[in-house]
């Protein structure tokens, strides 16, 4: 699990590069859900609010809602996994990535987790 | 399966363990004004004193009339083995079961009738299935909505009333808006869909369209520009959905070919007899970039582990009891044995005897057309149909009354089923099919001429 990542509750995590923040869900959450059949993402453009839901993520068990880190713009949505939602199972930190946003106030980052907090949380749960 | 009740110690248990004194003081919260109140049943009856009692009930309904009734649910010839089929054990069961080491045979009957629905359609899914026509409307409107992130959908006036209410019932509890498409007044397209109207509809910047539904033939029997209301749709960068009659499609071009992205309707023309209330059958297919959108559930072909051709359920993780107040729809059941039916029909009659049907129906209803303009009773609009039309007739509903003290259910009376529209203030809706004889429309005419006559006095 990458050190300078924020995480959700919900098992999102986010990797800011300047004022965009890149999001996709944790290895755990991956892990949780089981093999992954459908990823179905916002469109670019849109404009998301902070612990909203703004995607589905489908798997062989269950679906699951994809919930907006921070509140911003869809800059960009990892149109490859349309054809391949594997890579969130595969490489979920890295191909498995979701979405780009950019963000409306990246004051908001504090209101998520830091790395040790989301163990705990996962250790838990 | 076993079923084994709550025994009262069982009960007792769980009360204890959640600390409530009562199974009734769970409900305390409900205002005692809401509770039920005791029942007034009468008291039981021997099985021979129901079965009369049913049997007088039953011998109410008139079932010796001559009837051109349509509106949403037509008289068929239905084949001896379809009833037959479906009284097996294996069909005939409260509870459709889809673990698939048990169920093949259902399973199987189920993705035909996804394949059959398909190729009448032309859409790449069906989903298997839903209860009636009004429902899968609704349904396919809000898959509109979904699709798009849009709030409104537009639904011509010409769609079944019966359709329209149930939309705007599911639109009401989901904060959406279904407008409604006026109709043209007058000229060749009178009674259509309006499309100069939809147009101006579309291009409100403020409120944009999810959906545009639109219904053929429509519920007076028209044939709708299907063709142009859905490319004004797409062009608005809405989706089009097409209420369709199976039957209909036989002859009449597929929703697919009209860029429909959703086709729904009902399916009980396709061996479902006639009952007041259902069970019916409603359709609902899309294209394929629909598909995670779709209610219901589907089911596909596979291989097994030996290699052999097995079938699955595919999709259904949409449902309620997986995505709960998310699932795409709230209704998580289906009607698997009128599903069995509609394809135990198509198979047993294939696509020329459809045709048959189709193309009987229509020249039953084109020599109705012209005994009833014989009798007094000219077509109220010039487009064209295919067995369905509506006639003028003063007086309609004191007409129809008379009409049935003579055998003769004369249709519809349209003020009736639309009592918005002054157009329809004089008017009946007819109907013919492939098993309305000659016979039984020169009945039609001459009563409702000699009925005419009367008014006329």
């Amino acid at each position: 699990m990458a050190q300078d990542l924020r995480y959700t509750k919900e098992h999102e995590w986010v990797r800011v590069e300047g004022d965009l923040a890149i999001v996709g869900v944790t290895d755990y959450a991956a892990r949780q859900l089981g093999d992954i059949v459908f990823v179905e993402l916002p469109e670019v453009g849109r404009k998301l609010s902070q612990f909203g839901a703004v995607g589905v993520i489908e798997s062989v068990k269950a679906v699951s809602d994809l919930f907006a880190p921070v509140s911003g713009d869809v800059v960009e949505a990892n149109g490859e996994l349309a054809s391949s939602p594997e890579l969130v199972n595969a490489d979920p930190f890295g191909k498995g990535w979701m979405l780009r946003i950019r963000m409306a106030d990246p004051g908001q980052l504090n209101n998520l987790l830091e790395r040790a907090a989301y163990e705990e949380l996962t250790r838990e749960g | 399966m076993p079923y084994g009740p709550h025994t009262p110690e069982d009960r007792a248990a769980m009360l204890e363990a959640i600390g409530v004194a009562s199974v009734d003081e769970l409900f305390s919260d409900i205002p005692a004004a809401l509770w039920a109140s005791e029942l007034k049943l009468p008291p039981p009856e021997s099985e021979v004193e129901l079965t009369r009692r049913l049997r007088d009930l039953a011998g109410r309904n008139r079932v010796d009339l001559v009837s051109f009734l349509g509106a949403g649910a037509y008289r068929h010839f239905v084949p001896a083995v379809v009833d037959q089929l479906l009284l097996r054990g294996e069909f005939y069961t409260a509870y459709t079961p889809y673990q698939p080491e048990i169920s093949q045979g259902t399973l199987q009957t189920i993705y035909e009738y996804q394949s059959m629905m398909g190729e009448l359609t032309g859409m790449d899914v069906i989903s298997a299935s839903h209860y009636d026509g009004a429902s899968a409307t609704a349904e396919g409107a809000l898959m509109t909505c979904r699709a798009t992130h849009r709030e409104r959908v537009l639904i011509s006036h010409a769609v079944h009333p019966h359709y329209r209410q149930t939309l705007c019932t599911y639109f009401a509890g989901a904060d959406l808006v279904a407008d409604e498409i006026p109709l043209v007044a007058e000229g060749p397209a009178a009674g259509t869909t309006d499309l100069a109207a939809l147009e101006r509809m579309l291009a409100d910047p403020d409120r944009p369209v999810g959906g545009v539904v639109v219904a053929n033939p429509s519920f007076v029997g028209l044939l709708e520009p299907m063709a142009e209301a859905a490319r004004l749709a797409h062009a608005a960068g809405a989706l089009f959905a097409a209420v369709v009659e199976p039957v209909s499609l036989a002859v009449l071009a597929s929703p697919a070919s009209y860029g429909a992205d959703v086709a729904c309707g009902e399916g009980q023309p396709l061996g479902i007899p006639l009952a007041y209330g259902g069970p019916y059958l409603g359709i609902l297919g899309c294209r394929e970039p629909l598909v995670r959108q779709i209610p219901g559930r589907l089911v596909g072909l596979t291989t097994d582990i030996d290699g052999k051709r097995a079938f699955v359920m595919t999709l259904r993780a949409r449902e309620q009891d997986i995505r709960r107040e998310r699932a795409s729809s709230n209704i998580c059941t289906n009607q698997a044995l009128c599903a069995l039916a509609a394809s135990m029909y198509l198979a047993s009659i294939g696509p020329h005897g459809l045709r048959d049907v189709a193309a009987l129906g229509a020249a039953r209803a084109a020599e109705l057309e012209r005994a009833l303009a014989g009798a007094g009773a000219a077509r109220l609009h010039p487009g064209p149909y295919l067995n369905e039309f509506a006639v003028r007739v003063l007086n309609a509903a004191a007409v129809h009354r008379r009409l049935l003290a003579r055998g003769v259910l004369g249709g519809l009376v349209l003020a009736e089923a639309m009592p918005d529209d002054p157009s329809l203030a004089d008017a009946l809706l007819v109907c013919a099919t492939e098993v309305t004889t000659a016979d039984e429309i020169e009945v039609f005419a001459a009563a409702l001429g000699e009925e005419l006559a009367e008014e006329a006095r």
